[in-house]
């Protein structure tokens, strides 16, 4: 659990999914997922299959810099997998997929709050202890603590807490228009993401950004941990149209 | 005394043995400051190696058992200690490759081709707090050991209390690379748990060439 594939697994996705004309793989920014992928990208391209490979760094909570392993891919990934999903679907070449995956990428920002942590199962113990009263700020997706450890407040505090440096960091501004994606943790019901999204979309709405779509509920979870991410994608209309598409998934199902 | 086939063989079986006896120490080391599968991960891989050292043909060299060893971690391991590894043993089996003895040169060359292709894949310096910081300490001593014209298994068991010493300077760094990285002053005070894993690994290596001794 939360361990990353070896390449042998994404060769044979790879393999699978090639019909002849290349393989997009969208990772993750985790130093493990990339190892992985770039082993599998060189086995793949040795059976003859083009691949391209975009790394998601959405996450404002860490500090790109020389000194960390970069920003980590988080929630918005899922805003990267869709829209690029419809590009390869209307039938772009790997080169216009890979390009449109990167620009989503560019234009999407994310933070996440936990009020508990995790269990993996194999070790069986909590991820990391908080208090009854605590809750961890700039958490990643497989259990790992984050940045900072704070009293529990008011959802509306947490928010702004969350969606402020999500602002300030691409930056957005008035008159743009985005999509609000508030992603559920696994253990947080769908009532109390909502309240989430209701404050968000208040404050975004104040600052004169338009939430021209929004997406809500468990996405990109760590198990049953309890918590929530705030994304913001900054849209152009080639993104909404993108994301209009149909899509027939696990996860994601709308038109037809 | 030079060492063969049968030390490759006993330091690969030693290494499973440690591996898994310390398999909750290395996660709960992970879970700290990482999360928390290195122990895991590590012993999957190893008890995967352990069942194809077994196949080796009769008139097998060092060099691939050390191969076996890398294609198998790279494929049973994952998270970053999957390629990381799998490449330092494919980097060490090349740097012996064909030998059937292997005297300290043959040694020094076998750590530091591991060292290096570990450089290659994951871009850590030493202070990074990663497995770097024990390698390096233990491919200088082991050098160091060598100009000084020690026997192999000195060599090995300076090449391990270097690796030791190495990984205990990480309890003191902030981590650079990583998911430690993402932890910032955080990570201070904990020790990284691939530098561990390292030590155990290397210290296998002298214990078993010390018993043949």
């Amino acid at each position: 659990m939360f361990t990353s594939p070896t390449p042998d697994p994404i060769l044979a996705a790879t393999i699978a999914v090639d019909s002849g004309a290349g393989v997009l793989h969208i990772v993750k920014n985790y130093t493990g997922d990339v190892l992985n992928f770039e082993t599998a990208a060189e086995l793949a391209e040795a059976e003859g299959i083009q691949v391209r490979s975009v790394v998601t760094d959405d996450d404002v909570a860490v500090k790109d810099s020389l000194y960390t392993a970069g920003r980590r891919g988080v929630a918005g990934t899922v805003l990267v997998e869709k829209i690029a999903g419809a590009s390869a679907q209307r039938g772009d070449d790997l080169e216009t997929v890979a390009a449109i995956a990167t620009r989503v990428n560019s234009q999407v920002r994310s933070m996440g709050v936990a009020l508990t942590p995790c269990v993996v199962p194999h070790a069986g113990e909590p991820s990391f202890t908080l208090a009854e009263d605590e809750i961890e700020i700039g958490i990643g997706i497989h259990g790992e603590p984050g940045r900072e450890r704070i009293l529990l407040e008011p959802a509306d505090q947490i928010v702004d807490r969350l969606l402020t440096p999500i602002l300030d960091d691409l930056p957005f501004a008035s008159g743009d228009r985005v999509l609000l994606f508030v992603n559920g943790m696994g253990g947080t019901p769908l009532v109390e993401l909502y309240i989430v999204f209701r404050h968000a979309a208040e404050v975004l709405k104040a600052a004169g950004i338009d939430v021209t779509r929004s997406l809500v509920g468990n996405f990109v979870t760590s198990l049953e941990m309890q918590g929530a991410s705030i994304s913001v994608l900054k849209l152009d209309d080639e993104m909404v149209e993108l994301w209009d598409a149909p899509v027939q998934t696990a996860a994601l199902r709308w038109g037809r | 005394m030079s060492l063969g086939i049968d030390w490759a063989r006993a330091w690969i079986l030693r290494s499973a043995d440690v591996i898994a006896e310390n398999r909750t120490t290395l996660t709960t080391l992970d879970r700290e400051i990482g999360d928390g599968d290195h122990g895991e991960n590590m012993d999957r891989g190893f008890a995967a190696v352990r069942a194809k050292v077994d196949g080796l043909a009769d008139d097998a060299v060092p060099g691939d058992a050390l191969k076996i060893v890398a294609t198998t971690l790279i494929s049973t391991v994952g998270g970053a200690a999957g390629p990381l590894y799998g490449t330092a043993y494919l980097k060490a089996a090349g740097a012996v490759a064909g030998q059937t003895e292997l005297d300290g040169a043959a040694l020094v060359s076998l750590l530091t081709a591991a060292r290096d292709g570990i450089v290659l894949r994951g871009k850590a310096e030493v202070g990074d707090k990663t497995m770097i910081d024990a390698w390096t300490p233990a491919v200088d001593a082991a050098a160091a050991a060598l100009a000084e014209g020690r026997s192999e298994p000195e060599i090995l068991a300076a090449a391990a209390e270097g690796a030791a010493r190495g990984s205990e300077s990480t309890d003191a760094l902030v981590a650079h690379k990583g998911r430690a990285s993402y932890l910032g002053e955080r990570a201070v005070g904990h020790r990284d748990p691939g530098s561990v894993s390292t030590v155990l690994l290397l210290q296998a290596a002298a214990d078993v060439a010390a018993d043949a001794s």
